[in-house]
């Protein structure tokens, strides 16, 4: 396989400007097939969640599953699109071993939501339209597996294993109009669109919206042309984008190889691009050509569907509030400024702290531990926040603890980590470990006066009146105490030991 | 007469999977232009105010609640398979290395 030439990323943008386009595809979760009555259900015995409909069996008839319209038209309502008063399926045909029926029922010049838009947020606060062209119906296909060749792609291939639980997935494909304008932020542009699908269609409820197993998956367009021109340059479709990371480095890699391949003077081909994660980079799939001739038909054993107004506006009112709104809601609720929210929102953590608050903690101190303590350890992990295993109550009680004196919050974190590490709740922690702030003054006193001993310089000063000297005592007497003491009082004890004026 | 040419009818043939001979390429591109034209004189018949019909019958919504209906173990689903391999279809595979 030939590496393709690349430009850098700056030098494609001071040359070109960047037109996207997506296909996103999303897997319903209703509890049964679009067109049968099998279970979709993930990640069962291959070919077990079949019927004679999904093995497209001679002489079988198909019937639309009503939850899977609902769900779609919910889908092009928060995409806020115009919802068709009649639309059909029809019949998507090419030989392929992902459909045993030789056609994809899919829909065509009639999709069920059209003209909508999406405005997406960046991450600095700019707002950026997304147009919708579409949003259709069809079916998902049944999933291959290559075999032998070069380990697992259908390149060298010897054989192709063919599983059909998937086969009659309800899918929604969610098509945007061309995306101008986005300059270098194309690729963060990506990344956030389709996070901003994925977030709707999970807080509809309509899709499980989980993009490792392929609920929510991603085709990205990408074409360059020089600044200044209108007409569009030829686009690649990159396929098998299917994490929120790889979008925004598939679409990233798209243009420096677009670049490098228009300064040399040749044109771009129009192919498909199978996007690797290994890599990160794309390899030349298969050039359209005639064999990508349909011959889309109405498919005739399904009959129209017309969606009257009274069944779109009753579920029109069954929507959720959409998330931009709830997030604009939160922050203003939590009293949060623009710069402090973004960082929560691109954090992840939003929900957790929301839940946080619920379980009883204040907006400030729920954002400094999300902030503060557990965005960090995640990290280390290297899992998402909310996976880490942080219960809001847990939050809660140690900062009880915090502002009641008994631990500080260098104890409070330590705590954290035992929490975390499975050794109890903070309460059977501290115990344990015991940890607790000494507010016997004895011992403090005891650290004090060995400090001041220890330092008599310093000492001097402080007796001098150079009050900012008092750090190195303090930060003796907390060493000396491991942290136990109350810095508060530490301080407040080393003035009343050098009889001077706090 | 329709205009369906010989590369017109191997194209189609190509993408149905139809394997046909020269002559029969000939012979198919006069037959289907026929069809084409009978199919014509119906649009002839219809004025402009009737619409394009998909379904011969004026019917709509027909619809399935999502209840989990029957399903078939993976030994009734590949028992017509020509060939197949831990509970799954075997087929060839499609492309050659590139």
């Amino acid at each position: 396989m030939s590496t393709d030439a690349t430009l850098s990323f700056e030098e494609a943008m001071e040359k070109y400007d960047p037109v996207l386009g997506f296909e996103v595809h999303v897997e319903l979760n209703t509890k049964t097939k679009m067109f049968s009555s099998a279970p979709n259900v993930f990640g069962d015995e291959p070919n077990t969640n079949v019927n004679e409909v999904d093995l497209g069996m001679p002489g079988v008839l198909p019937v639309v599953n009503k939850t899977a319209i609902e769900s779609s038209i919910k889908i092009g309502l928060a995409l806020n699109c115009k919802i068709a008063e009649t639309c059909r399926f029809a019949r998507k045909n090419y030989f392929y071993p992902d459909t045993p029926k030789n056609f994809q029922t899919s829909q065509y010049d009639e999709p069920i939501a059209y003209d909508g838009y999406l405005d997406i947020e960046l991450s600095d606060g700019t707002v950026f339209r997304v147009e919708i062209e579409r949003a259709h119906m069809e079916e998902d296909a049944g999933k291959l597996t290559h075999m032998g060749g070069s380990a697992g792609r259908i390149q060298g291939a010897d054989y192709s294993l063919v599983d059909y639980n998937r086969s009659g997935v309800p899918l929604v494909e969610i098509v945007t109009k061309p995306i101008q304008g986005a300059g270098s932020r194309a690729p963060e542009l990506a990344k956030a669109y389709v996070a901003a699908v994925r977030e709707i269609v999970k807080n509809l409820g309509v899709s499980d919206a989980k993009m490792e197993r392929g609920n929510v998956r991603c085709d990205a367009n990408v074409s360059l042309r020089p600044h200044g021109r209108e007409r569009f340059g030829i686009r690649s479709e990159t396929k098998n984008v299917n994490s929120l990371r790889a979008v925004e480095h598939a679409v990233r890699y798209e243009i420096q190889r677009h670049a490098a391949v228009l300064d040399s003077g040749e044109p771009v081909i129009q192919e498909t691009r199978h996007w690797h994660e290994d890599t990160r980079s794309t390899t030349s799939g298969r050039a359209k050509s005639d064999a990508d001739d349909y011959r889309y038909f109405p498919e005739p054993d399904l009959v129209p569907i017309v969606a009257s107004r009274e069944w779109v506006e009753e579920l029109r009112a069954t929507l959720p509030e959409p998330p931009a709104e709830r997030r604009k809601r939160l922050q203003a609720d939590w009293g949060y400024s623009d710069l402090e929210f973004r960082d929560v929102v691109n954090a992840g953590v939003m929900d957790e702290i929301e839940e946080t608050i619920a379980a009883g903690a204040t907006a400030t101190v729920a954002r400094k531990w999300w902030m503060g303590e557990i965005v960090g350890r995640a990290k280390n992990a290297d899992v998402d926040p909310g996976q880490l295993g942080v219960k809001p109550e847990t939050i809660v009680e140690l900062n009880k603890m915090v502002e009641a004196g008994k631990i500080n919050n260098k104890m409070a974190a330590e705590v954290l980590d035992g929490v975390l590490a499975g050794e109890g709740t903070p309460a059977e922690i501290v115990e344990k470990r015991g940890l607790a702030v000494v507010s016997d003054d004895g011992p403090l006193l005891e650290a004090i006066d060995a400090a001041l001993a220890a330092q008599p310089g310093v000492a001097d000063k402080i007796r001098g009146g150079k009050l900012q000297a008092i750090g190195a005592i303090v930060g003796a007497v907390m060493k000396a105490t491991r942290g136990q003491a109350d810095a508060g009082r530490v301080k407040e004890l080393i003035l009343e030991r050098l009889g001077v004026e706090g | 007469m329709a205009a369906i040419n010989r590369d017109d009818v191997a194209h189609l043939a190509r993408l149905a999977h139809i394997e046909m001979s020269a002559e029969e390429l000939d012979r198919m591109a006069g037959e289907l232009a026929v069809i084409v034209d009978s199919v014509k004189s119906v649009s002839e018949a219809a004025g402009d105010d009737v619409p394009a019909t998909s379904h011969p019958i004026p019917l709509t919504n027909v619809f399935r609640e999502d209840v989990v209906g029957h399903t078939f173990t993976a030994e009734q689903s590949l028992s017509g398979a020509p060939d197949a391999y831990e509970g799954r279809f075997k087929v060839p595979a499609i492309l050659d290395e590139d």
